[in-house]
């Protein structure tokens, strides 16, 4: 006997009411990040060394810049994800596992947003 | 051993299925380990990732105290690792995305994956650092 009403079973969401959308964004973000990561080392790399002037205008770059920002959106939504799995398996206590999340998403946010605006400060700031 | 406990309160040990210590170290569970951790160590490094791009946005001044602490042996270091992190985690991800077209699944390919995925991790760790001495 199948006690799951027939919306459920359409909606294909199982017990954490997310469906495939965690695996679906960790496997998008991966992506996005394979390529914007690759740019980022090529970026840092022709940059090692460099003075701040030099540092500054190849950041604030138009280009480089938009690339940036995406590179910050993908790789600070894999991370979330990525650190969300890692606490969901080892934290075994509720109370400590729900705190560890909302740090989790806490950190990400900041990360991500400390480093756009230094991007957009880059590009329009004084 | 793990506690149940039972319906007086009193503790019962049941034994529980073998885990990571009882087993000999396989290469393809070996990669799947330093996935995780390079992944957490990355998620970490992001803190120095944004710190570099804050302090080139703050002034000189600011980007002068990151450049040295980059600049510095300890620095070094830790890039070096990043970079090692950044770039193993990278070739995990492939080797993942492989698996999940179906393909590469027999053992032969496993085990080939996963010696790939140190093996060129190192090497390409190394190119990097040999581009930035070269073209630094």
């Amino acid at each position: 006997m199948n006690m799951r009403t027939p919306l459920k079973k359409v909606y294909h969401l199982g017990s954490a009411k997310e469906g495939a959308s965690h695996f679906w964004l960790q496997r998008v973000s991966a992506v996005a990040n394979l390529f914007l990561v690759i740019y980022l080392m090529g970026l840092i790399i022709s940059l090692a060394g460099a003075d701040y002037i030099t540092v500054r205008e190849a950041l604030s770059y138009p280009l480089t810049a938009l690339l940036l920002l995406l590179l910050i959106l993908s790789g600070v939504i894999h991370m979330r994800l990525g650190m969300q799995t890692i606490i969901e398996d080892y934290i075994e206590s509720e109370g400590t596992k729900i705190v560890a999340l909302m740090l989790n998403t806490f950190f990400s946010v900041f990360i991500g947003a400390a480093s756009v605006w230094a991007v957009l400060k880059l590009s329009f700031g004084a | 051993m793990a506690n149940t406990n039972t319906s007086v309160g009193t503790k019962i040990k049941r034994p529980l299925s073998p885990h990571l210590q009882i087993y000999k170290p396989l290469i393809n569970m070996v990669m799947s380990i330093l996935h995780r951790i390079t992944g957490a160590a990355l998620y970490l490094g992001t803190v120095l990732l944004a710190w570099w791009l804050v302090a080139a946005a703050s002034g000189p001044a600011e980007f002068r105290i990151a450049s040295e602490f980059f600049g510095s042996t300890f620095g070094y270091l830790i890039l070096f690792g990043y970079s090692w992190a950044l770039i193993h985690h990278m070739l995990g991800g492939i080797r993942h995305f492989i698996w999940d077209t179906g393909r590469g699944l027999d053992i032969k390919t496993v085990d080939l994956l996963s010696w790939g995925t140190i093996v060129f991790s190192v090497a390409l760790t190394l190119l990097v650092w040999f581009s930035v001495l070269v073209f630094g």
